[in-house]
């Protein structure tokens, strides 16, 4: 059987690119660095879903489907973050999460 | 047939993991964003290989055209390069140390539980996942979530434009 055919290297990789975005996402300091940190989380899922729907479930539209979702809603998420990190920058000339400490007690 | 195949696989899961490692270890955040992009061609590479093509055109319209590109503007109008370290360097670096701690752990974790035993041979199915199969998915199972994800976007592009212009003559 050759190495496509098999789900181990699928989930092998989303478990890589999980672990980079985790790992990104407390390495970063910048509201964008982070975001993109989550983009590879999202990716992570959905690889996961449309390898284990490939291998595993008899149906085979339900993780497309899933990861159609899953896209749309990180294409919302991004939409909404980038403006959130324009509209931050605007008011702090600053996008470093560290400096965004106006309401510590 | 086969050994060629096989190869562009492993191109594609190679693109993946170096997209992935550009885009969590890089300083500069336009780095970051083309190994996004790179991860995302090399996982549209990696659905196809999973019989999906509709959801490889997918990706790289969204993530590279869209997703990608738009990162790209919000990077031209903010400063985001990581900023030199302005607590001590000591307390950062124990900070780096305690996420690849993290990362290792989760990485580790997972792939002993996806790994670990054998996975059973893929069942019989009896349909491929084709375009109109999405589609019919889409406008009867799904019809609900469907027309909230429209909602939702419709909602988060004018949520990202109030947000975004609230300040704009302050500056």
């Amino acid at each position: 059987m050759s190495l496509y055919d098999r789900p181990e290297p699928y989930l092998a990789l989303a478990a890589f690119l999980f672990a980079a975005g985790v790992y990104g996402l407390l390495r970063r300091r910048t509201l964008i660095g982070m975001l993109i940190a989550g983009e590879l989380i999202f990716s992570a899922a959905s690889l996961n879903f449309v390898a284990l729907n490939r291998f595993a479930a008899p149906e085979p539209a339900q993780g497309q489907v899933f990861v159609l979702f899953i896209m749309g809603l990180a294409a919302a998420e991004v939409a909404i973050a980038l403006s959130v990190v324009i509209a931050v920058y605007r008011n702090y000339r600053s996008i470093e999460a560290d400096e965004l400490a106006e309401l510590r007690g | 047939m086969t050994p060629i195949a096989e190869g562009i696989f492993v191109l594609c899961a190679a693109m993946t993991a170096a997209g992935a490692l550009i885009a969590a270890l890089s300083r500069r955040v336009i780095r970051s964003v083309c190994g996004l992009a790179l991860c995302c061609l090399g996982l549209a590479g990696l659905y196809y290989f999973l019989r999906s093509p509709f959801l490889a055109l997918m990706e790289v319209l969204i993530y590279v055209g869209a997703v990608c590109v738009t990162i790209a503007f919000a990077i031209m109008l903010a400063e985001p390069d990581e900023p030199e370290a302005r607590t001590a360097r000591q307390v950062s670096r124990r900070w780096g140390a305690l996420a690849l701690v993290v990362g290792a752990a989760l990485l580790a974790g997972l792939l002993s539980l996806s790994l670990g035993h054998p996975w059973p041979a893929p069942a019989p199915r009896p349909s491929e996942g084709s375009v109109a199969a999405i589609g019919l998915a889409l406008l009867t199972t799904y019809s609900v979530p469907f027309e909230l994800i429209s909602l939702v976007l419709l909602v988060a592009i004018l949520g990202a434009l109030g947000i975004a212009r609230t300040g704009r003559h302050a500056a």
